[in-house]
């Protein structure tokens, strides 16, 4: 499963990369490889966490959800133990993306900030797998997945300045980009893998943990409310 | 002397939106009795079997288990029953042993009787065989066998099972209620169940109740309810308390599998 999950960040590492690359360079702002890097890389953890949360709707309609909401274990920690799993696949899945990159030629400024990348992947995955939670927990069936897939994740992923640089745009659409979560997830890998960012680093890690915080209270409440 | 009441409902109502699924609806259990509760599709037998387990919260009236509220102390209630769905519940894309596994697990069975209890139980619905099968793998009747198994794991104080010889051969069958009549005599385990199947409420029950639309039209033992409607089997009493109309349901998967059994048996 996670590798099959690797072919839409390979299509925008290869397509985009090297597709968008030579405008990028043109337009002076170096290898758009080294800049989307860290996008595809945010991409793949986006969509691996926030659909690890969705796929409760798989377990309500196959039927699991009942055995885990009628067992003698508090439903927040089923929730959490949920959350953290997906997180802990996205991250994975993060890491080959990771991987896939410096293959097609990424080079990261220094080897030594590799940690500090995997701090924020993991950050990253638990607010949107808790973000998962929080909607999978209200979703009665998969005629709602469409609406949250247009709605939400594509916003989500199209606002944070994985694609393209997060100076000189509109002011609405700065605005925007600042209340996106992964805006800051994607702008710390940047700053640790490339040494540049918009944001500091501090601040970015204070975002995703007040906001992973937030969303695991959003989707604990959503879990312990669920009726089946 | 009075029961110990295991089970006690009073006047309890579930509404969606205009529809009372269940409708002022109240019975007892007593501690170590078999019920059996039975009513046509969609009659509020699910709903009600949802209520007293904590997967759905009433819209009036007052449920008790071993003394306890659901709705206020679920974590408690849940330490004490045990279930079988009439839906399947179990994870297709682990094995069976990894299934029973973790229900032990989620159960706090710990893992040397929880072995034990796995092998004994697989052995004894013929699932032993193909114990490191994937579920998804499993025929129809398999994972209901295994359904079963898997509630049986730990030993609740209370046993609820819904429906649970839905999609069963007749020696499966007989396995499951031997064994629930062994439980509940050599373990005092109480048993709340539903069936279509009139003789095996018949074979087990020490109480029945009979709900109808939402509502309890009867209640009693087997011979109480065949001499309240003056009929010679339990089934003729069921036929006299509830009318021979099919009932609409909104088809679940265990409703489809029942019309086509019936549809098979024509």
């Amino acid at each position: 499963m996670v590798v099959a999950s690797l072919g839409q960040p390979l299509l925008y590492l290869l397509v985009l990369g090297f597709g968008f690359g030579p405008v990028f360079q043109k337009a002076g702002n170096g290898s758009y490889l080294q800049f989307v890097a860290p996008g595809v890389i945010g991409m793949s953890v986006l969509f691996t966490s926030v659909f690890s949360g969705i796929g409760l709707l798989w377990d309500r309609q196959f039927g699991f959800l009942k055995e885990t909401l009628v067992a003698p274990v508090p439903r927040i920690t089923v929730m959490i133990g949920k959350t953290l799993g997906g997180a802990t696949v996205a991250t994975i899945q993060g890491l080959l993306v990771l991987i896939i990159c410096l293959i097609a030629g990424f080079r990261p400024v220094s080897w030594a900030t590799l940690p500090i990348a995997l701090v924020f992947m993991i950050l990253t995955a638990i607010v949107f797998a808790g973000l998962g939670m929080a909607i999978g927990s209200t979703l009665q069936d998969m005629q709602g997945f469409q609406l949250i897939m247009n709605f939400v994740v594509m916003p989500i992923y199209f606002l944070s300045g994985a694609l393209f640089p997060l100076t000189g745009l509109p002011s609405v659409l700065s605005f925007l980009t600042r209340i996106d979560p992964l805006s800051y997830g994607i702008d710390g890998l940047r700053s640790v893998l490339l040494g540049a960012s918009q944001f500091e680093p501090a601040l970015s890690l204070a975002v995703l943990g007040g906001v992973s915080l937030l969303f695991l209270a959003l989707g604990g409440y959503s879990f312990s409310k669920i009726q089946l | 002397m009075e029961w110990l009441k295991m089970i006690k409902v009073e006047n309890l109502v579930k509404r969606f939106g205009e529809v009372a699924a269940v409708d002022d609806v109240s019975f007892e259990v007593d501690a170590g009795e078999i019920f059996a509760f039975l009513g046509p599709n969609g009659a509020g037998k699910t709903t009600t079997i949802k209520m007293l387990t904590t997967l759905l919260k009433p819209t009036g009236g007052a449920i008790e288990i071993d003394g306890l509220d659901p709705a206020k102390q679920s974590y408690e209630v849940r330490k004490r029953f045990g279930i079988v769905f009439q839906d399947p519940s179990l994870d297709q894309e682990l094995t069976a042993l990894e299934n029973m596994d973790l229900h032990g697990v989620l159960y706090h069975v710990p893992r040397k009787v929880r072995h034990e209890r796995t092998e004994m139980l697989l052995k004894l619905f013929e699932l032993w065989e193909r114990r490191n099968a994937y579920v998804k793998e499993f025929s129809g009747g398999m994972k209901r066998r295994l359904e079963i198994a898997r509630g049986f794991l730990h030993t609740p104080k209370i046993l609820f099972l819904d429906e649970p010889t839905l999609g069963l051969d007749p020696q499966s069958r007989n396995q499951l209620w031997t064994h629930v009549k062994n439980l509940n005599e050599t373990e005092g385990v109480t048993v709340f169940l539903t069936t279509h199947y009139m003789d095996e409420a018949e074979r087990v029950a020490d109480r029945l109740a009979v709900i109808d639309h939402g509502k309890i039209v009867a209640q009693g033992s087997p011979d109480e309810l065949k001499q309240q409607t003056q009929t010679d089997s339990l089934e003729g009493a069921f036929l006299a308390l509830t009318g021979s109309t099919i009932r609409d349901e909104k088809g679940s998967s265990a409703d489809q599998m029942r019309q086509i059994a019936k549809m098979w048996r024509r």
